[in-house]
């Protein structure tokens, strides 16, 4: 059962010189109580794809087509006001810079306080249910924290609140925008094992978007793989890592330097740059840097099915199966 | 051999300001540290935010007074040079900052961004037409980049950009601070291709600062991993690699998981987060965070200990690497 169903769904930014196409035909689907990672590289998509599902968009931004659909009703038919009721209930959110997510001009306990407005409970209840919260993710002490104010927190702590806010209304899907990514490589193998832990215990669904190959691999159950504003791959992290089907897929796992054991002065990259999203080649997205570049990819290529729920957009693998 | 540059107790100490309730003191940024970065050699310094990593580069630079210690470069002295003698030094001793946009001014050319080093020295008779040329060539990069503004190249040219203007005066040591961050995976191995490349092709001696482990391994010739302001281990990168001799380390290495789903997790996962540098811990001060504490780490200052040819600063070396074969 999908949580979150995202059909062939296209938005652009209108910009001077013409719409920039940020995401095109993008289809996933997000299962029920599982953690699903979004992976891709700068201009891939993956910011453009989270503000449409939660509506945050930018002003110049455009849906063309294509349906998001959560629990199997389309959000993108949704009105503002609906939409506001189901932010942070059912769906709420972690953002990347755990330094500017808090009022700093609040307490934590206040703002923890605040965004239960909708619960008909007692200050006190409310206050108690906080500290419950900041318990669960870790933070020592929390009846006292609560009296403190954002700066007198790290990093770290500041994305744990983040994360503890963000349950707080226990919702079916969190979307975590790499919420590791401003912290320290100590801190972010603690926040992920306690994201894991707190999947688990809540059994909500999460969406966590990473440049990180590796934590992706440690995190999540699926993965999707976006390039240039496209889904280039889908499957379990465990397909997708051992068997890329995608040639972007492939070469990003060996560009990746954890996975290079043997010491080298030639580092493997992916030459060249994303195309223009403005002015898109007419085929394969990933045609003008691919290794694997023959005629076929001059047409745009179809998603084709690599394996029991492993699915690609390349022409290699319709082609290996007639060969 | 003698090195190219002699770092020896070195500390960067930071007056703070006295607030209403509390009185002024100082905290030490950098705490002691002692590296030689031998000629032709790339060091890569390591260690998380608040470390000191920035600091001690920026002191070798000297963009930061070393408050104590001594920096010797080619026998010279560094701290307490007056900024004249400092400045004909920067031909030498060059630094590359961590954001690639915002170190390029807006309102220059490419051609002009490069070429400014040889203004600055007094060089201006040189044909920087050339100049701009023969640098960009160098770093990989069309001519024709050299009338562009630094809004028209992405963030990967515009580190290139930085290696070309720091390298424009054939300096002897180059100081890059995070010359991957903020690079996407595709393109970071790019950067360090090209530092290995000029590094071979130049002689050119480079320090490294950065915090991800990954980006030290392929292009650095000895790493020293700094903890609140002090070197915790030093050594050759393979043999640290390899045998990591301080758990922090070992933490450091096991932080960067491998992009492989079934890929067997050695996990040091360590406990609360790096205490202040205003109330450093007593005894070893990774005591309050390390896996393998024992009694005696909370009192008892660990001494640099020389191991073949690395150091570390840790009590049980030995006893935290059988555990570690106990437990994997």
């Amino acid at each position: 059962m999908a949580v979150l169903d995202i059909r062939d769904l296209s938005v652009s930014y209108a910009t001077p010189r013409g719409p920039l196409k940020a995401l095109r035909n993008a289809s996933m689907t997000i299962s029920e109580k599982k953690i699903t990672g979004i992976v891709g590289e700068s201009g891939c998509g993956k910011s453009t794809l989270i503000s449409s599902i939660i509506r945050l968009m930018a002003p110049n931004a455009k849906v063309g087509s294509g349906e998001v659909r959560f629990k199997g009703e389309n959000l993108l038919a949704r009105s503002e006001n609906e939409m506001r009721a189901l932010r942070g209930t059912e769906i709420s959110m972690v953002f990347q810079d755990p330094m500017q997510t808090h009022n700093p001009v609040l307490t934590v306990g206040r703002q923890m306080i605040d965004i239960q407005y909708r619960d008909k409970l007692s200050k006190a209840e409310k206050r108690k249910r906080a500290a419950e919260m900041l318990a669960l993710v870790g933070i020592p002490d929390p009846e006292a924290r609560l009296n403190q104010y954002p700066f007198e927190f790290s990093g770290g702590m500041r994305q744990r609140i983040a994360i503890a806010m963000a349950l707080m209304a226990k919702p079916s899907l969190l979307i975590a925008d790499e919420p590791t990514t401003a912290l320290d490589a100590t801190l972010e193998v603690q926040i992920i094992k306690r994201l894991r832990e707190l999947q688990d215990e809540i059994g909500c669904s999460i969406l966590f978007i990473s440049h990180h190959l590796g934590v992706i691999a440690e995190l999540c159950d699926e993965v999707v793989v976006m390039y240039a504003g496209e889904v280039v791959e889908s499957g379990t992290v465990r397909d997708v890592f051992h068997n890329p089907a995608h040639p972007y897929t492939r070469a990003l796992l060996e560009c990746d330097p954890g996975h290079i054991k043997v010491r080298t002065r030639n580092l493997p990259t992916i030459p060249g740059n994303i195309p223009d999203l403005v002015s898109l080649p007419s085929g394969c997205i990933f045609a003008e840097r691919c290794d694997k570049r023959h005629e076929a990819c001059e047409k745009r290529p179809a998603m084709g099915t690599a394996g029991p729920g492993h699915h690609a957009a390349c022409h290699l693998i319709a082609e290996r199966e007639t060969a | 051999m003698s090195a190219l540059l002699e770092i020896r107790d070195v500390f960067v100490r930071f007056k703070l300001r006295g607030g209403v309730f509390s009185s002024a003191g100082t905290i030490d940024a950098v705490s002691g540290v002692s590296l030689d970065i031998e000629e032709g050699k790339t060091y890569g310094i390591v260690g998380e935010s608040g470390s000191g990593k920035t600091t001690l580069a920026r002191a070798v630079a000297g963009l930061h007074h070393a408050s104590e210690g001594s920096i010797l470069y080619r026998g010279q002295e560094l701290v307490d040079l007056p900024e004249a003698e400092f400045r004909k030094l920067r031909r030498e001793i060059v630094m590359m900052f961590q954001d690639p946009i915002g170190s390029l001014s807006p309102r220059l050319t490419i051609k002009s961004l490069i070429t400014e080093p040889f203004r600055i020295q007094g060089m201006s008779d040189r044909d920087l037409e050339a100049e701009a040329k023969r640098l960009l060539t160098m770093v990989g990069l069309p001519p024709e980049f050299a009338a562009r503004y630094p809004y028209q190249i992405s963030g990967g040219q515009a580190r290139r950009v930085g290696v070309a203007r720091a390298l424009a005066l054939d300096p002897k040591l180059l100081i890059a601070d995070e010359p991957t961050a903020g690079l996407d995976v595709s393109i970071q191995g790019e950067m360090l291709n090209l530092l290995a490349r000029l590094q071979d092709e130049l002689g050119l001696a480079i320090m490294i600062i950065t915090h991800n482990l990954n980006v030290v391994r392929h292009i650095t010739d000895k790493v020293g991993i700094m903890y609140l302001g002090k070197l915790v281990e030093e050594g050759p990168t393979e043999e640290v690699f390899a045998r990591p001799q301080h758990p922090y380390t070992l933490a450091l290495l096991a932080a960067n998981p491998e992009p492989d789903p079934d890929a067997q997790l050695m996990r040091v996962e360590l406990q609360g987060e790096p205490p202040s540098i205003l109330r450093r811990p007593t005894g070893c001060e990774f005591h309050t965070r390390c896996p393998f504490v024992q009694l005696r780490c909370s009192t008892e200052v660990p001494a640099w200990t020389v191991v073949h040819e690395g150091a570390h600063r840790c009590h049980f070396p030995e006893i935290w690497i059988k555990e570690e074969a106990l437990t994997s």
